[in-house]
């Protein structure tokens, strides 16, 4: 049987801004990549459609709408920060199963308070992002921005607070393949986290293996690291970034920044080694470190 | 973006949190005439405050007691160019000094594990509250703040309570609480921290000293370049900023240009990596060109790298993604005939990785291109090596 997590070739999937520049061109590219793009909003161009790769995609005034019209069960974002707070509760509140928030540079205030509003809502809606790449099940849907042509279908489950490190490490394992890749984003705050992608790649029949992509910043890696121990069995590699960062700096994500002695990428690696995840020091030593423990499965 | 306690106080000020009357000095003269003037107010003490982003000011001898306005002069001259920490005082605040009964601990911030804002609050102040934590956990509550509800006066008195902070004072710091979380999300802050919130024999609740962090991302909605440090932006770093690249100093000998945050931070630990087997080279700085790179991007990004008088030599990182590596092939070889009419001299050695998307076409248009200063390596690893070695040389030449 094979699978993949969150994201699967039924996925019926709609646009929230889809007339932007953004949402165009990567609803064309998600169309391109096999993804079943089956609308999208803006209340200003509702009851027209929008010629996307081979498809007129038809354009709706609500996400509620769209869902009633087309059946949609993810719903990908890509209005403006200004925006996305209104959008995601807009998303919430119709109740989809999946929102995807690849717009980056929303105050975490917004963020913190459409996460507390899933919550209020008895959290029907799984978040992902905001600031991520979105997901790819190769070979069987694409809800984002992450390239379709990287990597091929296998069995690699990869969960990444960095949306290039993600690509990087789906091409070094492309003979390979991947189940799902998950871009969780490099936010202070985010809805899906490292831990919930590994309990469902735990679950998913077609991961057999697992590659998580970390960064400086909080404690979500040291947090999974002990989810791991206690509740993952399958192989687990790991990759941090950040080892030379200085404290008090931002490097471009707003989530990676070193204050005082937490967040630091040693402190990372060295929770994640204790869980028995190796870890590599490089991208492509970690690529090699997954790879080395397929064959011996 | 970190402010002074100076700035802080100023937003505090603004939405109602009592602070001690206060201004601030940018010379020893000022703090001299703002003395003379408290005085004149019937206030005769104050306190010289040195004005750095950094903790320890006290220890490091930045905060002095002064007794009216030659006495300020005095201790301003002494802490106005002090170095704390690596951190140069430029200002110091001149503050009304205040008797203190009792010294509290109060702060709002993000709670990143549990995706929601928290306060944390203390009957022990004035001291390092992770000390606290260590030598007295139980003095410290921590209470989880609803985003969609914030902190009415209800909650605020709920707040200083587990704090235990006592009857007394329960009142004053219940409103100083209820304001700072006002500004603290009036103002898209992160951290918003009060200490001490101190007690006076009289009986009234201030702020005594303020630390607030404001998220970058709320530029769009929010007045924060009003604060913005100027004078100790690195100069490359702010000239970056005004081109809208992402790019942050470090002190090394290899420049570094990427796309993605990531993948550049990733190769700021490849090459530091790489350097140790070259006399300990290190990484130049972070840029993230992002996903567009243009040749315009690229040729603004080289030139800010190579302003830098200590890069030996630049590793532009690039793994195409949505981009192809062709079009960052060609933005390369138009940025570097860019920059030499703008008559820039580009003469220290570039190592391009180009992997991914178009990965083949995009290395045959640098081979074709033929510029002496562009060496290519396949691989991330590789090419941090040879960039390493490159600086290396150059340094030891």
């Amino acid at each position: 049987m094979t699978v993949a997590i969150f994201l699967t070739e039924q996925s019926r999937i709609l646009v929230q801004g889809i007339t932007g520049s953004e949402g165009r061109k990567h609803g064309a590219r998600m169309l391109a990549a096999g993804s079943k793009v089956v609308g999208g909003t803006n209340p200003r161009k509702a009851g027209q459609t929008i010629s996307l790769h081979d498809a007129e995609v038809p354009v709706f005034g609500t996400v509620a709408e769209t869902i009633a019209q087309t059946g949609a069960d993810v719903s990908v974002i890509f209005v403006p920060p200004a925006f996305t707070k209104a959008a995601v509760i807009e998303a919430i509140d119709a109740e989809i199963p999946l929102a995807i928030v690849i717009t980056e540079g929303i105050p975490v205030h917004d963020t913190a308070e459409f996460w507390a509003y899933a919550q209020a809502k008895g959290n029907k809606t799984r978040i992902v992002g905001p600031n991520c790449p979105g997901l790819a099940s190769p070979g069987k849907s694409n809800a984002g921005i992450i390239p379709a042509d990287i990597t091929s279908e296998g069995r690699i489950g990869l969960v990444s607070k960095s949306g290039t490190l993600t690509y990087q490490m789906m091409y070094e394992l492309r003979d390979i393949g991947f189940s799902t890749a998950v871009g969780i984003g490099g936010d202070p705050i985010i809805g899906t986290t490292h831990i919930d992608a590994l309990a469902a790649f735990q679950d998913d029949p077609q991961t057999e293996a697992i590659v998580m992509i970390g960064e400086i910043g909080g404690d979500a890696e040291e947090r999974a690291a002990a989810f791991i121990s206690e509740n993952v069995t399958k192989p687990v590699v790991g990759y941090v970034a950040g080892f030379t960062a200085p404290e008090g700096k931002t490097m471009g994500h707003a989530g990676a920044i070193i204050s005082g002695s937490a967040g630091t990428a040693q402190a990372k690696k060295e929770a994640l080694e204790k869980a028995g995840v190796r870890v590599g020091k490089t991208p492509s030593e970690t690529a090699a470190l997954a790879r080395e423990l397929l064959r011996t499965r | 973006m970190d402010l002074f306690e100076y700035q802080a106080k100023e937003l505090f000020a603004e939405y109602g949190v009592p602070v001690p009357k206060d201004k601030v000095a940018n010379t020893a003269e000022e703090a001299r005439e703002i003395t003379a003037a408290f005085a004149g107010e019937g206030i005769p003490q104050v306190v010289v405050k040195a004005q750095v982003k950094v903790g320890g000011r006290g220890k490091a001898g930045g905060v002095k007691l002064a007794e009216g306005p030659a006495d300020a002069f005095d201790k301003a001259q002494r802490i106005i160019g002090m170095d704390i920490k690596g951190h140069t005082v430029h200002r110091v605040l001149i503050a009304e000094a205040t008797d203190i009964k009792s010294e509290y601990y109060l702060s709002f911030l993000l709670d990143r594990a549990n995706r929601t804002f928290l306060s944390i609050c203390s009957v022990e102040g004035g001291v390092e509250i992770e000390e606290v934590a260590h030598t007295n956990p139980d003095a410290i509550a921590r209470i989880a703040i609803d985003p969609l509800t914030g902190v009415d006066h209800a909650k605020a008195l709920e707040i200083v309570r587990a704090g235990r902070i006592p009857a007394e004072a329960e009142e004053g710091a219940a409103v100083l609480a209820e304001r700072l979380w006002a500004m603290f999300t009036d103002e898209d802050a992160t951290l918003a921290e009060v200490n001490p919130v101190v007690l006076t024999p009289d009986g009234k609740v201030l702020a005594l000293d303020g630390k607030v962090t404001l998220d970058d991302n709320a530029g769009f909605r929010q007045e924060h370049e009003r604060f913005a440090d100027i004078e100790s932006t690195d100069p490359i770093e702010a000239r970056a900023k005004e081109k809208h690249l992402n790019y942050v100093k470090l002190e090394g000998e290899v420049g570094i240009i990427g796309n993605g945050a990531g993948l550049v931070m990733s190769t700021l630990d490849v090459v530091a990596y790489a350097g140790e087997e070259f006399g300990g080279v290190r990484p130049a700085n972070f840029l993230d060109i992002g996903g567009g790179a243009s040749a315009e991007v690229m040729a603004n990004g080289l030139e800010i790298v190579l302003s830098d008088p200590g890069v030996n030599s630049v590793f532009v990182n690039v793994f195409g993604g949505i981009t192809a590596c062709d079009a960052v092939a060609n933005g390369i070889v138009s940025a570097v005939a860019l920059l030499k009419e703008r008559g820039e001299a580009v003469n220290r050695p570039i190592v391009v990785r180009l992997d991914g998307n178009k990965a083949a076409e995009g290395r045959q248009i640098l081979r074709d291109a033929g510029l002496p200063i562009v060496e290519q390596v396949d691989t991330m690893d590789g090419a941090a090596k040879r960039a390493a070695e490159l600086a290396s040389a150059a340094k030891g030449a």
